[in-house]
């Protein structure tokens, strides 16, 4: 058994929030690159100018990549062997906590009903598996609500299949259009429950947007979905272009025999997600 | 496709000349408010007390800043999702708000109303917060402060780049997704 203190998780986690913030992911820089030499109308190429005018300054700066600094989305590994010295729950939220105020992020969480700002960004979205080993692995997500709100979980029919899924997600981008700030990037959940498809959707989306589905089948559906996403020409910010999408991951686990569940995740350009091991 | 540099608040005659597809570089005096304060302006509207804004010619961002990390005056300060505010922008606009800058497509009564009343809507790229920033010299909180980075404030701008997405004769910039292209 291995002791972890709690006050190294909450260093670790303040860290992640604000770095995650500030720098994008080298993967995503690479995307954006790939995807502004592809471009030809001139309005699609000053989009992608301005975003990589602001990853570069973000970075000089200090300054957040976007104002929607996030909901913290936590997913949170935790060796069967390690053992927090502390209230592991409070050390992750005392951790989003300190990194949105210190980081001057902007405190994005507020009560459902009543809209009051809950002032320091928390509660954070926490997801925890217990994994074999000693050590903490924490993945953090700062997700923005423009790009949250154009997702959606729907329960097909098995019968509806694979032709389904696809057509699921297209509508789904199609309808969105503009406002999830594309080029997007697509997390799809298949399989388990209602709640655990969704789940899945959005874990996809911490791989790394050049890495290749290990499954050899999921790997072609990923690339198909991705070709006929961009064939729709939404383009950067909706102004029509061949990048709509960045990379579409998916994440698929068996369901119920009476079921087939779907979750789309959308996610903006601006995909920011670190992850640390303890 | 033109391309300006106005001053806000704007004309009637600057508003009207506006087409989808023109660049703006924006400066002046403009203020942010999102959904939230949006909906308080209508009930200080429907209350008949007096706005904490001039309306005339005005033009509103949809924008939540990040706080100003020390040396700043704001931080950073891209466009929110605009369909948010489309509940409440025809009744602005009747009121002589000009303009709206945002990000994302409006509803018809929206672009019913910028016809209406001789407005347009502005897109600025969304997720180049920290760009965008840069383009605001000063940033003060007029109203709501209570509602934190949803307060109501009012920004003066300096070459703020934007695109005309809806004008007002009908005009849109945004595309409509090649539905046929995917079998759907």
């Amino acid at each position: 058994m291995r002791t972890i203190q709690a006050d190294e998780i909450t260093k670790a986690v303040r860290n992640l929030c604000m770095h995650s913030n500030r720098y994008c992911p080298e993967d995503v820089k690479k995307a954006l690159a790939a995807g502004a030499a592809e471009e030809e109308a001139p309005t699609a190429k000053e989009v992608f100018r301005q975003l990589m005018e602001n990853i570069d300054l973000a970075a000089k700066t200090g300054v957040p990549l976007c104002q929607d600094t996030g909901l913290a989305v936590l997913f949170v590994e935790l060796g069967q062997d390690a053992h927090v010295q502390g209230s592991l729950h409070d050390a992750l939220n005392e951790g989003v906590r300190q990194g949105y105020k210190d980081g001057f992020l902007r405190k994005s969480a507020c009560d459902p009903f009543t809209r009051k700002n809950t002032g320091d960004n928390t509660p954070a979205v926490i997801h925890y598996d217990i994994v074999p080993g000693d050590k903490i692995h924490i993945a953090l997500m700062a997700k923005g609500g423009g790009s949250e709100n154009m997702s959606r979980v729907t329960m097909l029919a098995p019968s509806d299949g694979w032709a389904g899924v696809k057509k699921f997600v297209l509508t789904r981008v199609a309808e969105a259009r503009s406002n999830p700030c594309p080029p997007i990037i697509i997390g799809v959940g298949m399989g388990g429950t209602f709640d655990y498809s969704a789940k899945l959707a959005k874990k996809a989306m911490l791989r790394k947007l050049d890495d290749i589905n290990p499954d050899p089948d999921l790997a072609a559906k990923e690339k198909e979905l991705l070709e006929l996403v961009n064939r729709l020409g939404i383009g950067p910010m909706g102004l029509g272009g061949k990048t709509t999408c960045l990379a579409v991951k998916m994440l698929v686990t068996p369901c119920h025999i009476a079921s087939l569940p779907l979750a789309v995740n959308i996610q903006c350009h601006s995909a920011r997600h670190e992850e640390v091991i303890i | 496709m033109a391309q300006y540099e106005l001053t806000a608040p704007i004309s009637d005659e600057d508003a009207r000349k506006l087409r989808s597809g023109d660049v703006v570089f924006l400066s002046g005096t403009i203020y942010t408010a999102r959904d939230a304060a949006h909906k308080k302006l209508c009930d200080l509207l429907d209350e008949g007390k007096p706005l904490p804004m001039e309306l005339q010619g005005a033009v509103i961002y949809y924008v939540g800043p990040t706080p100003p990390p020390p040396g700043y005056v704001i931080g950073a300060a891209g466009p929110t999702t605009s369909y948010r505010m489309d509940a409440f922008a025809p009744r602005l606009h009747s009121l002589g708000v000009k303009a709206s800058i945002g990000k994302g497509i409006r509803n018809e009564a929206v672009k019913q109303s910028l016809k209406d009343h001789g407005a347009v809507y502005f897109g600025a790229t969304g997720g180049a917060g920290a760009l965008l920033g840069t383009c605001i010299k000063e940033a003060e909180v007029i109203a709501f402060p209570e509602m934190g980075p949803e307060a109501l404030r009012r920004l003066r701008v300096e070459k703020l780049p934007l695109l005309v997405i809806n004008d007002s004769v009908g005009g849109e910039l945004y595309v409509q997704p090649n539905l046929e292209a995917v079998g759907l």
